[in-house]
């Protein structure tokens, strides 16, 4: 294992403080050393807009806390959930008294600790509402979506959700708005190589040189089918007969486009992939209207590749370019 | 012999927190196999916090569990955090306001912990998780209280069916959580929370029988 760190157990708060060190104009600390804020948050008289999720998934998630985005983080250790008093102690960073909104991704420690940290914040009259995404086609079958995990679209959900909030929407309206944007967004992954959490110092899975595994999860999780690595073209088409016809995506529909690394690929073979992608989409008559390449979310130093798809209505639309200043993901007006 | 005073038996909880440490490598090395092999790391970390907190004599019981539950929420996250947390809150709640604890008090915090763990986990028996210690377990002890037995003796019939609970989840596919991603591949070695659940409960039945009055 060949890594840039201190102590395997504390790559966790050493990466915080850098990122706090770093970026004094988005991020503040809060009491809580594993929940972060937007440094003017709590905004008053915005619904708050929360997520969280285990470490690992860099610039995901506190790179995506920023103005007209997310107001605070939960931070859990290297794939495993955040505290339910780190979610309860988010909620309260980002309360500006119109209530919050947990946009988060479906795993079983997420659900459990966002669970239990609602009836914490309930308990002092503060309201927090949910989303869960489950974007990732290949995790179950269409007719049990709700066993589908969350993938890199929840990036498109927080963008919209973020900009929905910042338009002054009310707690009901962001839910609404967010959940619209995770229903028509839909996910496939593949892995071309496993990754070590620092502190076990091994991989726990492992593909073989020359294997890739399509619709691999963003922690190993095992996808639909193991084979030879392809041509990039092939691996596009590949994503797209997953994608397509699960929302279905239909001759006519606007779209976003996320193509996002896991770690280690190289950033010019995520141009290799997109290139495909686009000139399929476009045989199609499928529209790209917003566009992403690059490591928005990613699994340590997973080699491979996400492709995410969101359908636009005009609203979506408008709240995916809406202007963003974060780590992750800046949008100017233009 | 049949019931504990809880005003001094906050020590069990430090007694729990001691055999979670002395098994960290242990609970490790099983979660390894089919999981992220760090339940032993952050089991020990939640325990030994909770330890701290309490002191040395740990107080009464119903607060020491409080305790423990609350430290366990805070501290340690993924899913063992809320579980264990939950679970143990139950117990604290269920005791508090009461001097001493019988047989059909226990059984009551331990049905009411079971009810926190169902809610939030939605797993059942089979799905190679620690249900399938503590469902086995608790209805052990229930069986024997109907049977006429004392609590020390249904504490007894407790511990051995949590063993037979925890053995049992060796021969089971995970079916929740990510060891569920392996299917048959989990197959064959015990489930790290059910093993967990087994010292805990066995512990914490030693430390009531020595306690009984």
């Amino acid at each position: 294992m060949n890594r840039i760190i201190n102590n395997p157990d504390e790559v966790v708060e050493d990466a915080l403080r850098g990122y706090l060190r770093a970026h004094p104009d988005i991020l503040a600390a809060t009491d809580n050393p594993r929940v972060l804020r937007e440094r003017n948050a709590p905004r008053a008289g915005k619904v708050g807009v929360v997520t969280g999720g285990g470490s690992g998934h860099e610039p995901a998630f506190l790179g995506y806390i920023g103005e007209n985005l997310i107001d605070a983080v939960a931070i859990g250790e290297i794939f495993s959930s955040p505290t339910a008093k780190s979610f309860h102690d988010a909620f309260v960073a980002a309360d500006g008294g119109r209530g919050v909104a947990c946009l988060y991704g479906n795993y079983a420690g997420d659900n459990m600790n966002v669970k239990m940290a609602i009836r914490q914040a309930a308990a002092h009259g503060l309201t927090v509402k949910t989303v869960v995404a489950n974007d990732d086609v290949p995790s179950a079958p269409k007719d049990q979506r709700e066993k589908r995990r969350g993938v890199a679209g929840e990036i498109l959900m927080w963008k919209v959700g973020g900009a929905k909030a910042t338009e002054g929407a009310d707690l009901d309206g962001v839910i609404a708005t967010a959940q619209k944007a995770i229903d028509n967004t839909r996910s496939i992954g593949i892995g071309l190589s496993a990754c070590t959490i620092p502190a076990a110092g091994k991989p726990n899975f492992s593909i073989a040189d020359g294997m890739m595994e399509v619709g691999i999860g963003h922690h190993g999780e095992p996808g639909i089918e193991v084979g030879p690595i392809r041509p990039a073209r092939e691996l596009a088409d590949l994503m797209l007969d997953t994608v397509l016809p699960d929302l279905p995506f239909a001759p006519g529909d606007n779209v976003a486009v996320l193509v996002s690394g896991l770690g280690a690929t190289p950033v010019m073979e995520l141009y290799i992939l997109y290139d495909h992608i686009a000139e399929v989409l476009s045989s199609h008559d499928i529209s790209i209207k917003h566009h992403f390449v690059g490591n928005y979310f990613t699994s340590l130093e997973m080699m491979g590749v996400t492709l995410t798809l969101m359908k636009l209505d005009d609203e979506l639309d408008r709240l995916l370019a809406a202007p963003a200043h974060s780590i992750g993901m800046t949008r100017i007006a233009r | 012999m049949s019931s504990v005073v809880l005003a001094d038996a906050g020590g069990v909880v430090l007694e729990l927190a001691e055999v979670i440490n002395a098994n960290r490598a242990w609970l490790s090395e099983i979660d390894g196999a089919i999981g992220d092999g760090d339940h032993g790391i952050n089991m020990s970390k939640g325990f030994s916090q909770a330890a701290a907190a309490l002191g040395k004599a740990g107080g009464g019981l119903a607060a020491a569990f409080t305790t423990l539950g609350d430290t366990l929420l805070g501290g340690i996250g993924g899913s063992m955090g809320p579980l264990y947390g939950s679970f143990f809150l139950d117990l604290g709640s269920t005791l508090d306001g009461h001097a001493v604890l019988d047989a059909a008090l226990f059984s009551k915090a331990l049905h009411t912990g079971l009810a926190s763990l169902q809610d939030l986990g939605n797993a059942k028996v089979g799905d190679k998780t620690l249900l399938d210690t503590l469902v086995p377990a608790l209805d052990a002890f229930d069986a024997a209280v109907a049977g006429g037995a004392d609590f020390g003796a249904a504490l007894s019939a407790m511990r051995a069916a949590a063993e037979t609970g925890r053995d049992s989840t060796k021969d089971l596919v995970a079916k929740i959580g990510r060891a569920a991603r392996l299917g048959e591949r989990s197959r064959g070695v015990l489930d790290a929370g059910a093993a967990s659940c087994c010292l805990l409960l066995q512990t914490m039945a030693a430390g009531l029988q020595r306690r009984l009055t």
